[in-house]
């Protein structure tokens, strides 16, 4: 085995960046979607309604004692099935990533509004808010705030999860690596690449989690 | 103004209110005060409809606040409340407080908002406070920005839970006295708070709860002079030695 041969690298950095770029794509929908689902689930998980708080709390539960893999392969064969016509990978993938994130995000986001204290709602509904209006401009805008750390590692972890995707063949920074890897017969080179760069943006983000829990806590 | 009669309410099995009933005319100034535990906060909040309660009617003018089609949220917007810890909003400035409420509740425009919400602040002897964030002002000035939040809602009734019971000594006075002021305005208040001094020299009637009644609802002199009944004695024994 000789050396490291880094012009491997250079010479497939396109492919290579493109593949990282898909990574970050497939983290910022799941995170934006998860997200913006998990706080509905929150919602109806937090309901009156028993019958919407039940389903929502099952959902959840159920979503969360699968591993991510299982549901990934999941949507990549029963999608199809269900619309009738094949789907691509990515759009398989990145629907498995948006409903399960989404049970994560729900709880995340229900201890995020069970943080806020009860006279907050209190004073809100004096003033003449209404239910919803105290949610969005009370609870919500602190429950956020409150779970922004705990919000931006479950990003972390998210982004590192994506790698799964590599089972259905979506090309991701992994599977692109992989790919670069095998056609040069060089995966030294290429998975130190892959392990550092992870290694990279996994270390910044969570040291601005630490800095923007400082500016932002409440 | 507030018209309460024959108001009970349950936790499960406890008993929280029993059987109270209490007016305050239009320009009152009712203070209420009685043991921890008696049922103050419980009774003033259901002025407001943030408590339910199952038995007996309360009536804000003309509207009653526990029937089934009553607008609360419009009701409420018409009665300013005060909370013992503040309750501002952290993560808006003081000026935002007060003025989304204005103009998402109200909707008056921003600039009218604005404008009001500086006078008051003026008023409340803040004036250069309204960039600052709740927690940058003193518990006295957070309170007072309570109290501004609340009036510019243009309330016909402010009531008051305790806002002076989370303050540091010598900050009393200072929300006492916006208080005051605003009784002597001719503002109609229900005032939980057992600072005596502050009874003395506006209230019109003192209630004394204990255990869930209104055992005694006396003009201030009557009450001062000779209550009539002996758990008030006992009380105000207690709180007037410190
Ligand atoms: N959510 C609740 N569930 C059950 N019991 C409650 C609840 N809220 C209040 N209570 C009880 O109701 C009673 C009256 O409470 P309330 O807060 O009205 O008393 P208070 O006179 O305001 O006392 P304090 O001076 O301590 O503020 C208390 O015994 C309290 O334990
Ligand atoms: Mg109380």
């Amino acid at each position: 085995m000789s050396g490291f041969d880094w012009n491997v690298i250079l010479n497939n950095r396109g492919l290579l960046l493109q593949g990282l770029a898909v990574s970050f794509q497939l983290t910022l929908v799941a995170i934006a979607g998860g997200m913006a689902l998990g706080t509905v689930l929150a919602m109806c998980r937090l309901s009156r309604f028993r019958p919407l708080a039940i389903a929502a709390g099952s959902y959840v539960n159920f979503l969360r004692s699968l591993p991510l893999i299982l549901v990934i392969f999941w949507f990549y064969i029963l999608t199809p099935q269900i619309v009738g016509h094949p789907i691509d990978a990515y759009s398989s993938v990145l629907i498995a990533f948006t409903l399960f994130e989404a049970a994560y995000y729900c709880e995340i986001i229900r201890a995020g509004i069970a943080s806020v204290k009860a006279g907050q709602v209190n004073a809100g509904l004096a003033l003449g808010f209404g239910q919803f209006h105290v949610m969005r401009y009370v609870v919500l805008p602190q429950a956020f705030r409150n779970m922004l750390p705990v919000l931006l590692t479950q990003a972390i972890i998210m982004f590192q999860d994506t790698s799964i995707v590599y089972v259905v063949g979506v090309r991701d920074f992994l599977t692109a690596a992989d790919v670069v890897a095998n056609s040069n017969n060089r995966p030294v080179e290429l998975y130190s690449v892959v392990a550092v760069t992870f290694l990279v943006i996994c270390f910044t983000a969570s040291r601005l989690v630490g800095r923007l829990q400082r500016k932002y806590a409440l | 103004m507030i018209e309460v009669t024959g108001v009970s309410k349950w936790y499960q099995q406890f008993q929280v209110l029993k059987d109270c009933s209490l007016t305050i005319k239009s320009g009152e100034v009712i203070v209420i005060c009685g043991p921890s535990g008696s049922g103050k906060s419980t009774l003033i909040k259901c002025m407001n409809g943030l408590e339910p309660f199952q038995q007996g009617e309360i009536k804000v003018g003309d509207v009653s606040v526990g029937a089934k089609g009553t607008d609360l949220p419009k009701l409420r917007s018409r009665i300013g409340m005060v909370f013992q810890n503040f309750e501002l909003f952290p993560h808006m400035t003081v000026r935002k407080n007060i003025t989304l409420p204005q103009v998402k509740i109200l909707g008056r425009s921003k600039d009218e908002s604005d404008a009001r919400t500086i006078k008051l602040l003026e008023r409340m002897g803040l004036p250069s406070q309204a960039d600052k964030f709740p927690a940058q002002l003193s518990g006295g000035q957070q309170q007072r920005v309570a109290i501004a939040r609340a009036l510019a809602m243009d309330p016909v009734a402010m009531l008051f839970d305790e806002p002076t019971s989370a303050l540091d000594p010598e900050m009393i006075n200072e929300v006492l006295d916006v208080m005051v002021a605003l009784a002597q305005d001719g503002m109609t208040m229900a005032v939980v708070t057992h600072e005596m001094g502050f009874a003395r020299r506006v209230a019109n009637r003192v209630v004394f709860m204990d255990q869930g009644s209104i055992v005694e609802d006396a003009p201030k002199e009557a009450f001062f002079g000779t209550p009539r009944s002996e758990r008030a004695q006992l009380f105000l024994s207690k709180i007037l030695q410190h």
